[in-house]
């Protein structure tokens, strides 16, 4: 085993720990998630490309280390999402609900206060969801919409960067 | 089957949590109905904060702006140095107060203009995707707002209501795919379909043939047809045309997207239109100028008068009512006429002869020709007509006798 494999494989006192949150925190944080996502675009175009909830649902569903609570966490923030678009509710919150459970089956076997890691999952996540967003809107509802792999690297490279300021942020929130 | 539950525990509730998900968007997707509880939460969840943070938002706007205008004007009357600078500065905050005033004021005229009975609200949030088409405003079925009601501005047509909730209402933008508005064209009366496009900004007009023609930068309006938008609103500048394959592949900007949606107005019940005639301008309010006074003969030319000379203060010289060529030749005739004592259709009466000049009649009340009176036009010289002299002849004058 090499170094970086040492510091990103879970070992020692850290393994399984999941941290917590209070629960007005678990509420607080994603529905300001949200809220930026509608709002702060308004007024910053170049926003656009940010995907707060997703942040939100990989940082939770990370530090939870429980793919059922990751689960859940994906699909209530991908639920409320959907009610604010013009879309069947399910789109978004399909997507989150994989997001949030293999983020948190990853963590169960990384070190996710990694940045490096942390970097990598955020891009990597980023572009799954993306991917099975477009799967659902063309397999269930036949929407002609396309995939720009390009693009969604390039903004998951943006929002990775974003991600890392961000769990840092939400790392002092943490109870344990 | 408990072991296998056990053991794949977290497999089986993701499995559980998707296949609900499933379910509601196939139940959605077959039965075209929405599932308003959950939206109702979220919706009732975000605006609340939503609201109070654009309320923060425009009240710490406009105290900053406040400021920095306070803060020019102090700074202009201690450094007059700077003055230019500051001039400067100030004129582009004074831009953007008049930009957003006229924006304002352009949507309350439109509305005091307008046959429709509209309601004005303000956006308050957008969609949560990353390419979101819709947005949300601050009206909703607490004041009318009911689905389906037509989002207009000043500049044109915004979208509609998809969803209305007691404080906020969701607007479907023009722009969006799934938009749809019966629209026709303004100078050859082509009616399509507007659609939601290809790029961010535009539209695309739909269902017109070929053989129809439509020609870029001719502007479309609401036909009315879809009972959603009245009649006569203005959607929106073509901005391409090409043929497609049957249909024309049409590419239109919406006008009322162009700049960015802070106000809107709901159409809570809409009057149809007359779409404007291509050739009279855009129905904007100018001043307009009254008409020029009537053209009259030069007034003959005066002497000046001093009043404390002396002498009767003269009456101003009778102004000929002729406003035309033929008006003037009338008078003229009928003071030929007067002169030589000829009845115009009498009988036995000797004919008038025209080319007498007529002499203008002295007022009333003078006995002599004052300094202020011309000299009599019978001693001017009458030119000969030039047609009937050859030029190089001279022209000799002839005195007419009267």
């Amino acid at each position: 085993m090499t170094d970086f494999s040492d510091r990103i494989l879970m070992d020692g006192p850290k393994k399984g720990r999941a941290s917590k949150y209070r629960t007005y925190v678990l509420i607080l944080v994603p529905l300001s998630a949200i809220l930026f996502q509608v709002y702060v675009r308004r007024f910053v175009p170049a926003m656009e490309y940010l995907e707060l909830p997703l942040l939100v649902t990989v940082y939770f569903s990370l530090m939870r280390r429980q793919p059922v609570i990751g689960c859940f966490i994906g699909a209530a923030i991908g639920l409320v999402q959907d009610s604010l678009e013009h879309e069947p509710l399910g789109m978004f919150g399909i997507a989150k609900t994989l997001v949030g459970y293999f983020a948190a089956s990853v963590s169960q076997r990384f070190d996710v206060e990694n940045f490096a890691l942390r970097f990598f999952l955020s891009l990597f996540f980023f572009v799954f969801h993306q991917f099975f967003y477009w799967v659902i809107a063309r397999a269930l509802l036949n929407q002609s919409v396309d995939f720009d792999l390009a693009q969604a690297g390039l903004f998951g490279v943006l929002n990775a960067v974003v991600s890392l300021p961000l769990f840092l942020v939400l790392d002092k929130l943490k109870e344990t | 089957m408990e072991f296998l539950l056990s053991r794949y525990r977290n497999l089986t509730v993701l499995l559980a949590v998707l296949l609900a998900q499933l379910l509601l968007l196939a139940y959605q997707v077959k039965s075209s109905a929405d599932v308003p509880l959950i939206r109702v939460w979220a919706v009732a969840a975000v605006t609340p904060p939503a609201r109070i943070i654009e309320g923060l938002r425009s009240g710490t706007v406009g105290f900053a702006r406040d400021y920095i205008f306070l803060r020019d004007l102090r700074e202009e009357n201690q450094h007059l140095k700077q003055e230019r600078d500051q001039l400067k500065l100030q004129k582009q905050f004074l831009e953007s107060q008049l930009q957003t005033a006229d924006r304002t004021r352009a949507l309350v005229e439109f509305r005091s203009r307008t046959p429709s009975k509209t309601i004005g609200a303000s956006v308050i949030m957008t969609g949560t995707g990353a390419d979101s088409k819709v947005v949300f405003v601050d009206r909703g079925s607490a004041s009318g707002i009911q689905r389906g009601m037509a989002v207009i501005t000043a500049d044109g047509i915004v979208g509609k209501v998809v969803n209305s909730y007691p404080m906020a209402s969701q607007v479907l933008l023009a722009t969006d795919p799934t938009f749809a508005a019966s629209v026709v064209s303004q100078k050859n009366h082509v009616h399509g379909t507007l659609k939601g496009g290809i790029g961010r900004d535009t539209c695309i007009i739909d269902h017109i043939q070929n053989e129809d023609k439509v020609e870029v930068g001719e502007w479309f309006y609401t036909s009315g047809d879809d009972r959603v938008f009245p009649k006569g609103l203005p959607v929106g500048q073509v901005h391409s045309v090409h043929d497609g394959r049957i249909l024309k592949d049409i590419v239109l900007s919406p006008t009322a997207l162009e700049s960015g949606l802070e106000s809107v107005l709901i159409v809570l019940d809409g009057a149809h239109q007359a779409i404007p005639d291509p050739a009279t301008p855009p129905a904007t309010e100018t001043y307009v100028m009254p008409a020029p006074p009537a053209e009259n003969k030069p007034a003959p030319v005066t002497a000046p008068v001093d009043p404390t000379v002396g002498g009767a203060p003269q009456k101003p010289p009778t102004v000929s009512k002729a406003n035309t060529e033929a008006d003037r030749m009338m008078e003229r005739y009928q003071k030929i006429g007067e002169a030589q004592n000829h009845v115009y259709g009498g009988v036995g009466s000797r004919v008038p002869d025209f080319n007498v000049a007529t002499k203008p009649k002295p007022p009333a009340g003078s006995s002599a020709p004052a300094a202020t009176t011309q000299p009599p036009a019978a001693a001017k010289p009458v030119p000969a007509p030039k047609s009937v002299e050859p030029p190089s002849q001279p022209v000799v004058p002839v005195p007419k006798q009267q």
